[in-house]
C-alpha cells in the first residue's frame, strides 16, 4: 500500500469530506510525526508503535572503495518500535 | 529538544489545525490512518508512504535462544516482525534537528 491508495481508502470512508482535505488530513499526520522526530520528541501510539530518535556515536569509518579512513559524526536517526497490539497481530493473535 | 512525547491527541490536534474538523472527528481520522496502515501490514503488505518511510514484514525463522540469565536454552519460534525504514528526507530532517 502507498500513500495515494491509503488517501483513497479514507476518502471513500468519508465520502462528506472533500479528497483533498483527506490528503491534507493523511499528510499532517505524518508531517506531525516526522517534526516531532526533528524536534527531538517521541511520538508513541498504543498499540501500533512508538517513533523516536537515537544518537550515534561519531566513529572512524573507511571509504570501501580506497581504504581510506574518514571521521564519521555523531548523528541521530529515527528509530520505530512496533506496539505488542500490532506485533501479536502480525503473528496472529 | 523538549523530550516531550506525543501521542494519537497530539496527531488529532494536527488534523484539526489543519482542516478545521472537530477533535472527535479528526480523532477517529487519525484511528482509521493507524488501523488501515496496521491491517495491510497484517496482510503481509509492504506500505510506503512517500518522503516518510516504509514499513515491511520480515519472516524470521526458528532459532534456538538462550536465557541471559539461566543460560538455559530456549526455543524462538518462526514469527513475522515489522521494520521500519526511514526516507531519506526523514532521516534528513531528524539528523539536521537534533544537531
Amino acid at each position: 500500500m502507498i500513500r495515494s491508495e491509503l488517501i483513497q481508502i479514507i476518502a471513500d470512508e468519508n465520502p462528506h469530506l472533500y479528497q483533498r482535505d483527506v490528503e491534507k488530513i493523511v499528510n499532517a499526520i505524518f508531517d506531525q510525526i516526522t517534526a516531532a522526530l526533528a524536534g527531538g520528541d517521541r511520538v508513541e501510539l498504543r498499540g501500533f508503535g512508538a517513533f523516536s530518535v537515537k544518537r550515534r556515536d561519531g566513529r572512524v569509518g573507511r571509504n570501501p572503495r580506497t581504504g581510506e579512513s574518514v571521521e564519521v559524526e555523531e548523528k541521530h536517526v529515527p528509530f520505530f518500535k512496533t506496539g505488542k497490539l500490532l506485533r501479536d497481530r502480525l503473528n496472529g493473535q | 529538544m523538549t523530550g516531550k512525547t506525543l501521542t494519537r491527541m497530539d496527531l488529532a490536534e494536527a488534523v484539526h489545525n489543519e482542516v478545521g474538523l472537530s477533535r472527535n472527528d479528526s480523532a477517529s481520522l487519525v484511528e482509521s490512518v493507524l488501523s488501515h496502515v496496521s491491517d495491510a501490514l497484517v496482510r503481509g503488505e509492504s506500505v510506503k508512504i512517500s518522503s516518510f518511510g516504509t514499513f515491511s514484514v520480515r519472516d524470521k525463522v526458528a532459532r534456538i535462544g538462550r536465557n541471559p540469565k539461566t543460560g538455559e536454552e530456549v526455543p524462538i519460534l518462526p514469527r513475522r516482525v515489522l521494520t521500519f525504514r526511514p526516507s531519506h528526507l526523514m532521516r534528513d530532517k531528524v539528523a539536521d534537528g537534533n544537531k
